[in-house]
């Protein structure tokens, strides 16, 4: 059981409005990502969720119990803190032992515990050593085991892979889906990480200055974002946006294509442009292209890609591909 | 601070300080060792021969060392323990955010800024005092009998008055210790379901061990040598029950002008000192390693 109902939550640290009324309905077992700019509030409002602040107003429900008021420890969740927040005084055995300690487990059952948490995670030959004794790989390790030990009804994560370097973030971004794959315990997973967010959700929630922008799974959000603002977030590079009208539609103020349905040609297309700085990845080039028009686009073309600087090129896109926005930025489906 | 190069540098830099202070401590160290032999008595002039260890068996046999040792140890003890507790507690308090943070913070601490012998005589001449002191009105008017503090306990109150000169120092490092405290392990452990009592001695008690090292390590050398605040309330009595082997140095060599016997006990209490500063740093220097 691990499904949270937000309603109408709201979080004020003075005059300043940080969460602004949030609905969210989490479903138990699911992989749900918090995502959106650094400062929009996906913090705070996981704190609120795990107790750590107070709500200013509206309810938290957890497995459908009012749990606005309930101190943290009786809310039945854990969380994963960016920091990691190991006890630096505590052996990594201990640092696992301490919820079920306080939680007056008997003995026998917590080195059974930590015996199943250390081979799930790796940890048999650290269980001895302390934090400080770990590179940020291990610590990780240690915190969600500490946090699983207690069979949390679910996992609360604060960008906990932003401290690890790229290379480590992949694979641990690899083994905290397979915990979920096997655990099948709900996770909030807070991250400004776009590629974490796709790669790992089940569920999307875009946060905007305090606000949810749309809810969805990763491929709803790809293909029909609600708004300029997820349209240009989820999606990597960003989506091209110019200023356009259409013949079908006055309301549309502007568009939007993502760099990877722009087809390059040197003979005709739907827009002209001159090819400026070019980003050779090897299985892919970006194309900086600069248009005739106004603005810029950016281009994905295959790795083998000679186009070089100055070069004239045209671009056109599949018209289903397009996205129309109207003059507020909200996503227009019939043009 | 890794390279052999750097180290070695450090080293040449700190030379010049270390043998200052060396020439510092060695010269009247020596001067001392050297009188501590001699008969010398500013009463009684002449010769002053040199007489082997008799003053130290004099200074040591006396009956008035055994008692000023353990004095010594229960105000350098006592005053540890009070500051320690008391400090802890302060600090714990002064870190919540209150109203007015910074006002009570600088009243916390002016008592360090206080010169002992002016806060030994306000504690003797308006607190203490069994007449006219403030503690003696409060007492008469809850109705029971003031205590003569400096007659019936004069070492407890002058551990008291030291204490509350060391109090401040204690709770200025550690509450700058505290507030490096990591506020998202104290969040962990709410979320581990500690109490506020399993959070202190899992995680603030264990952050603080260093701080608590440093500050017994600190107080330890100042409070060996306590004086001015035992001449200016007790003189040392009644008896010597309130003498510690500093006090008891200077009623030998400037009150009884006996240099020699002085300077023996001089060299006794460097002795117990370094005695005192090997058990500590056994018992508790590991704590400020790392
Ligand atoms: N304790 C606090 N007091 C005042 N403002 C805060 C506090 N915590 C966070 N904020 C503000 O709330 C906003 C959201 O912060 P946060 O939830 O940490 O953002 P995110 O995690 O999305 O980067 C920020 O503008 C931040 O400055
Ligand atoms: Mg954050």
């Amino acid at each position: 059981m691990g499904n949270i109902t937000l309603k109408q939550v709201t979080k004020s640290f003075g005059d300043v409005n940080v969460i602004k009324p949030i609905d969210l309905e989490i479903r138990d077992g699911e992989f749900i990502v918090f995502v959106g700019p650094s400062g929009c509030g996906k913090s705070t409002l996981l704190r609120m969720i795990a107790g750590l602040e107070d709500t200013t107003s509206g309810n938290i429900e957890i497995n459908g119990q009012d749990a606005t008021d309930m101190p943290p420890a009786k809310r039945g969740l854990a969380m994963v803190f960016q920091s990691y927040a190991l006890y630096p005084h505590m052996s990594v055995r201990n640092n696992i032992a301490f919820p079920l300690k306080r939680a007056k487990m008997d003995k026998a059952e917590i080195d059974k515990k930590i015996a199943n948490a250390a081979k799930i995670l790796n940890l048999d030959s650290y269980l001895d050593r302390k934090p400080g004794q770990l590179s940020g790989g291990q610590r990780q390790r240690v915190a969600i085991g500490r946090a699983i030990v207690r069979q949390p009804s679910a996992f609360l994560f604060d960008e906990p892979l932003s401290n690890l370097d790229a290379s480590l973030r992949v694979n641990m971004r690899l083994e905290i889906s397979e915990l979920h794959k096997s655990l099948a315990t709900t996770m909030i997973y807070v991250t400004h990480d776009q590629v974490e967010a796709m790669t790992m959700a089940d569920r999307i929630a875009v946060f905007n200055g305090g606000i949810i922008e749309q809810v969805g799974t990763p491929l709803e959000l790809y293909n029909k974002p609600n708004n300029k603002f997820v349209a240009g977030f989820i999606g990597s590079p960003k989506m091209n946006f110019i200023d356009a009208k259409s013949p079908d539609n006055d309301k549309v103020a502007s568009i939007g294509v993502r760099p990877e349905h722009l087809q390059i040609s040197t003979e005709k297309g739907m827009w002209s442009g001159t090819v400026g700085v070019t980003e050779h990845l090897g299985s892919e080039t970006f194309l900086h292209v600069q248009l005739d028009g106004a603005g810029t686009f950016t281009v994905r073309a295959d790795g083998e890609c000679t186009l070089a600087y100055g070069d004239k090129i045209y671009l056109s896109a599949d018209p289903s591909k397009i996205h129309h926005f109207d003059k507020d930025g909200v996503s227009i489906n019939k043009v | 601070m890794a390279t052999t190069n750097s180290r070695s540098l450090a080293k040449l830099m700190l030379f010049p300080s270390v043998v200052l202070l060396l020439i510092w401590m060695i010269v009247p160290l020596c001067m001392t060792l050297y009188f501590s032999f001699l008969d010398y008595n500013l009463l009684i002039p002449g010769d002053n021969p040199f007489i082997g260890f008799l003053n130290y068996e004099f200074f040591i046999t006396d009956p008035a060392f055994i008692e000023s040792f353990f004095n010594t140890l229960l105000l350098v003890g006592g005053v540890l323990l009070i500051t320690l507790g008391g400090g802890i507690g302060l600090a714990i308090l002064l870190d919540q955010a209150i109203w007015g943070q910074n006002y009570v913070r600088i009243m916390v601490l002016a008592p360090f800024f206080v010169m002992p012998t002016v806060s030994a005589l306000v504690w003797k001449n308006m607190l203490m005092n069994p007449v006219n002191g403030l503690f003696a009105h409060f007492a008469s008017w809850i109705g029971v009998t003031p205590v003569d503090f400096f007659a019936q306990i004069p070492l407890l109150s002058i551990i008291f008055i030291v204490s509350w000169q060391w109090l401040p120092f204690a709770t200025l490092i550690l509450l700058t210790s505290i507030q490096s405290l990591d506020r998202e392990q104290l969040e962990a452990a709410d979320l581990d379901g500690a109490g506020p009592f399993s959070k202190f001695f899992y995680m603030v008690l264990p952050h603080l061990s260093r701080a608590i090292t440093a500050v017994i390590l600190i107080e330890t050398i100042f409070l060996l040598s306590i004086f001015a605040e035992i001449l200016v309330t007790t003189s040392g009595g009644p008896g010597y029950a309130s003498t510690n082997i500093t006090y008891l140095i200077y009623t030998q060599s400037l009150l009884q002008f006996d240099v020699g016997g002085g300077s023996a006990g001089g060299i006794v209490a460097v002795i117990i000192a370094n005695i005192v500063a090997i058990f500590l740093m056994r018992l508790i220097g590991k704590n400020l390693e790392g």
